[in-house]
């Protein structure tokens, strides 16, 4: 995995800080090419790893990577599935069976509902699978080295101690895609116990690490306590709070920790991309010359 | 450990199941739902002990406490039930369709010393949590008006297959999606005892409204407006903003950011004249596990505090939710 990745919240009107910023970034990536642009700006900085939810629009910046395969032929995706919202939303709607039905391709379920409930209703592994299939569709011929389960499902699945079906998800990430399994979270500690129990080691995991302790759930000494103990691949996300931090001190705090292999971060602007990227350039040549203890009694409002 | 179960494994019950199966000191003794291809799955993989009928769920598990997350038209007589074999009680929000049934059951539980609480989540978000101890110390002096604007994408075409889109059920934009701003503006200004005005309108659906449009009124007089839509699909999820207006300053406040501007320089440590502006990762309770918001966790684990006897039973109890639902009948009743 590479030092930096590039998030895409931004682009599809996320921000954990702000509501009204969140919506004033969807009306300024409302067309492909301004998030297409983003990007360049970013792999002009160095950064060709894109790190991006299954949304719709997706597929439209897939299909401008793959005409133009000279331009991004060292460019990697690694794809989080599901975009959660979408699914949410259709539960919402449609209810829990109108949405399987509407999003489990093919016609399982048309036998469901013509046959009765017992026929096919218990064959869950297969229909993940399945959605699996129809949310990675977008990415076909695209460079996938690392497929990401996104966090509401991970967390979901932890919390109801779901093994079987995260052991399912792993292996056929391994096998069907030939990628690596990665799991994003917002509980460190315990996924990290929950994986090694379920016989899944070194794990990839993306998960908030920030000097302000935010969405570090079970308290930041504990996730230190993992990354300086464990055998973990951890790639750390809203590393600057949600955008409410100051950028030198929240990377310097980030890059002094031990075990994580890849920062992930999203920008709107050129500048704000570049500044990023070069604090991060710059705490790692600097790396050993600080202590995280040093960072410990620092609050930033 | 707190023996625990649930009634209802939809979106919302889902999400309780796994909150209260990562939580320290509960223990999820069974599972009830109607709906074969969930409780199979739960019971499969999660291990779950599941019933298809909540009554043998709990003749046989005998849970101290028990989440109820069913369609609202299901709440009175689930929660009569709970009451009458002394469990403590944990349900959705909103708490009853009917007014006078919220008050019985309210009556029941308290006569019976038996912990209830309703989801309405918001009231544990850090910012709204900062807004309601701003506007207790006075800060923004004393409050002139309020709008409570609410926005979403629950119903964004003309497909209406689930319970909320049935008025018989308990669905429909006011019931599901404006109670939760009602229940806040109570919280945050005083309870609301008249509505001037109400538009109820449809967009996609044909059984309920869609939009929620309504003139309100404090019982201590402070006047404000109700602005809610639940099909407007320029929102990714559920907004929520609250504007308070003061004869000192005004807050602005919604799940991410708490804006207030003070007049004149107060006497206070943190806020000072001017916008002063804080942002949701300041004012937020880390909590030990987290799943699509800390409000969620930080909600059932006060509950399973309040069964513990370690906090008072005050925050979103059925005296609180049942103001609520007095609001909601009030704005669909005003002719």
């Amino acid at each position: 995995m590479e030092r930096i990745l590039f998030g895409d919240n931004q682009f599809f009107g996320v921000n954990h800080s702000s509501d009204e910023k969140s919506r004033a970034q969807a009306i300024q990536f409302k067309e492909d090419a301004a998030i297409l642009k983003t990007l360049d700006y970013a792999r002009d900085e160095g950064v060709n790893t894109f790190m991006c939810t299954t949304h719709d629009r997706i597929a439209g910046i897939c299909d401008a990577i793959r005409a133009n395969p000279i331009k991004y032929h060292n460019f990697k995706i690694y794809p989080c599935l599901p975009y959660a919202h979408k699914y949410a939303n259709a539960v919402g709607e449609l209810g829990l069976l109108g949405t399987l039905k509407q999003y489990v391709p093919g016609n399982f379920f048309g036998t469901l509902f013509r046959g009765g409930v017992a026929i096919v209703s218990k064959d869950y592994i297969s229909m993940m699978k399945l959605l699996i299939d129809a949310e990675m569709k977008m990415f076909k011929g695209i460079n996938t080295p690392v497929i990401f389960l996104q966090n509401v499902v991970t967390d979901l699945l932890l919390g109801l101690g779901m093994k079987d079906v995260v052991k399912a998800f792993h292996q056929y990430i391994i096998t069907e895609y030939n990628a690596e399994p990665g799991y994003i979270t917002m509980n460190l500690p315990k996924l990290y116990e929950f994986l090694i129990s379920a016989g899944i080691e070194n794990p990839i995991i993306c998960t908030s690490i920030n000097i302000d302790g935010f969405r570090m759930s079970g308290g930041k000494e504990v996730y230190e306590k993992i990354l300086n103990d464990k055998d973990v691949r951890v790639i750390a996300m809203q590393v600057l709070s949600g955008g409410a931090s100051k950028p030198k001190e929240a990377i310097s705090y980030v890059c002094n920790l031990p075990n994580i292999q890849s920062i992930l971060f999203g920008a709107s602007s050129k500048a704000n991309i570049r500044e990023t990227v070069s604090l991060i350039r710059e705490f790692d040549d600097l790396e050993g010359q600080y202590s995280v203890e040093q960072f410990n009694h620092i609050k930033i409002y | 450990m707190i023996r625990v179960a649930l009634i209802g494994a939809g979106k919302m019950g889902i999400s309780h199941l796994s909150i209260l199966g990562a939580h320290p000191q509960v223990e999820v003794v069974g599972v009830a739902d109607n709906t074969h291809l969930v409780t199979d799955f739960l019971e499969k993989y999660a291990q779950y002990r599941c019933f298809t009928d909540y009554n043998k769920m709990i003749e046989v598990t005998k849970p101290d406490a028990v989440v109820v997350a069913v369609p609202t038209k299901l709440h009175s007589l689930f929660v009569w039930n709970l009451l009458k074999n002394d469990i403590h009680v944990f349900v959705e929000k909103p708490f009853c369709l009917d007014v006078e049934e919220g008050l019985g059951l309210m009556e029941m539980a308290r006569s019976k010393n038996l912990v209830n609480q309703v989801g309405y989540h918001n009231k544990f978000i850090g910012t709204f949590k900062e807004a309601k101890s701003i506007i207790e110390t006075g800060l923004i002096g004393k409050i002139q008006h309020f709008t409570a604007d609410m926005s979403g994408p629950v119903f964004i075409r003309n497909k209406q297959q689930s319970w909320r889109s049935k008025e018989d059920e308990g669905g429909g934009c006011l019931l599901d999606y404006a109670a939760h701003s009602i229940d806040l503006l109570n919280y945050l200004v005083a309870p609301i005892d008249k509505v001037h005005g109400t538009i109820l309108k449809q967009y996609f659906n044909t059984q309920v409204e869609d939009g929620v449009y309504a003139l309100l009124e404090t019982k201590n007089q402070i006047s404000g407006v109700l602005n809610v839509n639940w099909s407007d699909e320029t929102y990714r999820k559920m907004a929520t903003t609250i504007t308070i207006f003061g004869t000192k300053g005004k807050i602005i406040v919604d799940t991410t950011e708490l804006k207030l501007y003070l007049k004149d320089t107060p006497h206070h440590l943190i806020y000072g004249k001017g916008w002063n502006i804080k942002h949701i990762n300041e004012l937020s309770d880390s909590v030990n596990y987290y799943l699509r918001g800390e409000e969620y966790s930080a909600q059932l684990d006060y509950f399973i505090k309040a069964v513990n006897g370690e906090v008072p039973n005050n925050i979103n109890n059925f005296e609180s939710a049942n103001q609520t639902d007095n609001v909601i009948q009030l704005i669909r009743n005003f002719k």
